[in-house]
């Protein structure tokens, strides 16, 4: 079950009749003379936790890039929420919309006060009225815990802060899965926690996440399934315990040791 | 203004070298023309002042009007030099390199005479206005393309993961941020285009430059026509460019 790629697909297949949410299949990417990601197999169900995890230029930010339509595939074939999106080809916006992004230095609009950085998009893609697409983002702020930042402007704010906005930011789209590309990495480490705290009450209320990740706390404690990429490859995957504590494949065993001695 | 006090209060010393300049060039002037036995005679310009300021009046007009098609133009071109079709993009490629490849007295000689008379045209005005907006409608697409370019890809990236369409990216996120930092270089852009507009005076259009020449063939009185031209451009221009400095200081830092 641990064993690699198709077998990942094959949890997915277990689940019953109900369609992946996101499925990869055959699916590679190219820079140059780089294969940042080498045919991909990997579905993800509804409701399903997924946190990817693999050296530096292993090419797990492409791997979810690839979801989005951020990186367009070279080969293969992305299917996002019942839509199959061919090689060569973006997905159109109104599927974007569907799939919030979380980046790992934020984005925020410096242009925009937070409460506009999180109605811009309602506002704009769903033609949400102003009022309404207000009220929901004030929520939204409440919720991770930054109801008085409504009028600040992104500069103002420390790094967790300008990270849990852009959490806010994302979910303002109401999108029905949520991808985090190394959303701690660029934090200083006492404000790691405050976002992971935001991101495990996003998994417990059932969002289907998809997170790109260094912390292994996170990892075990949310995950229903973890991914280990190395060298564009999805090598293994499986529930976290086992690929923690026993993990099935040398290179994945090397990995977390090494991360184990930087501690 | 956030920004603006870091260089702005001189210290003494720097203020008293400053003057220190001032008097010696000012002096070695005074010197140079004290030597000629020159007789200045003024009298001249004051009685010209009507035909000076209705020059003044068309050089701003005609930089006015050459600036809002040139923003125009520039806005067209910087889309098109975005684009993701490269046929498109070799159509600004080709304006910009063609216009910024030639002097611009040349460009007003084809418009002048090459181009107009083939359509029947007789405004010199006009004429003069549409070559300079085409010259810096090639310099207003490159600096907004420099703008739109100096903004992070995260920017645009972040708009569409929202679901944002590539133009409203563009239009409520990238451009916006674009704008602010492309001010500076736009007001210095209008500067040099006040001044180009001198070029104008050889196409016939009686613009500041023309008038001081035609003042200075009737009265013979070279240092007064010139001096007082330069001067009035001058107090265009220094104005301008002050505030393109400080609005530079003001946008620059990190924004």
């Amino acid at each position: 079950m641990t064993e690699a790629a198709p077998a990942a697909q094959g949890a997915g297949a277990g689940a019953g009749a109900a369609p992946p949410l996101v499925a990869l299949r055959g699916v590679s990417k190219r820079f140059g003379e780089v294969v940042a990601v080498d045919r991909a197999h990997l579905e993800i169900r509804r409701g399903e936790k997924l946190v990817v995890i693999g050296p530096s230029g292993s090419g797990k930010s492409t791997l979810i890039r690839l979801i989005n339509g951020l990186e367009v595939a070279d080969e293969g074939e992305v299917e996002l929420l019942g839509q199959r999106i061919h090689a060569h080809h973006e997905p159109p916006p109104s599927l974007r919309a569907e799939c919030g992004m979380v980046f790992q230095h934020f984005h925020l609009f410096p242009h925009l006060r937070v409460l506009d950085n999180l109605t811009l998009a309602p506002r704009h893609v769903r033609r949400l009225p102003r009022a309404e697409a207000e009220a929901r983002a004030r929520e939204l702020l409440a919720r991770v815990g930054l109801a008085g930042k409504a009028a600040a402007w992104p500069a103002e704010l420390s790094g967790g802060e300008k990270q849990r906005v852009a959490i806010a930011r994302a979910l303002a789209m109401q999108p029905q899965i949520m991808l985090f590309d190394e959303p701690t990495s660029a934090l200083d480490p006492e404000m790691v926690g405050e976002v992971l705290e935001v991101m495990r009450e996003l998994a417990q209320g059932g969002m289907t996440m998809v997170v790109v990740t260094h912390e292994m706390g996170f990892a075990r404690a949310v995950a229903d399934r973890v991914v280990f990429m190395d060298a564009g490859r999805i090598v293994c995957s499986g529930p976290p315990a086992a690929m923690f504590d026993r993990p099935p494949h040398p290179r994945l065993q090397a990995f977390l040791a090494r991360i184990l001695s930087a501690r | 203004m956030r920004y603006g006090a870091r260089s702005q209060a001189l210290t003494g010393r720097q203020l008293a070298a400053r003057a220190a300049v001032l008097g010696l060039v000012g002096g070695a002037l005074w010197l140079a023309l004290a030597r000629m036995e020159y007789r200045w005679d003024w009298s001249v310009v004051w009685d010209y002042r009507a035909q000076f300021a209705a020059g003044l009046e068309l050089t701003l007009l005609l930089s006015l009007g050459g600036m809002a098609i040139g923003m125009a133009l520039g806005a067209v071109g910087c889309l098109l030099r975005v684009s993701q079709r490269d046929a498109v993009r070799f159509v600004a490629l080709l304006y910009v390199e063609l216009v910024r490849g030639t002097p611009l007295l040349v460009q007003l000689l084809i418009a002048y005479y090459c181009v107009a008379p083939r359509l029947g045209y007789d405004q010199p005005r006009i004429i003069g206005m549409a070559a300079l907006g085409v010259f810096a409608g090639a310099y207003v697409a490159e600096i907004l393309r420099a703008g739109l370019e100096s903004i992070e890809r995260g920017q645009t990236e972040a708009a569409l993961a929202l679901g944002l369409s590539r133009w409203q990216a563009l239009r409520l996120v990238v451009g916006p941020q674009a704008l602010r930092r492309v001010i500076p270089p736009l007001t210095g852009q209008f500067v040099s285009l006040v001044k180009d507009s001198s070029l104008l005076s050889i196409i016939a259009i009686a613009e500041l430059t023309k008038r001081a020449e035609l003042l200075q063939a009737s009265s013979l009185r070279v240092f007064e026509a010139y001096l007082t031209l330069a001067a009035l451009y001058l107090a265009i221009t220094f104005p301008l460019s002050r505030l393109a400095a400080r609005l530079e200081r003001r946008f620059t830092p990190g924004d």
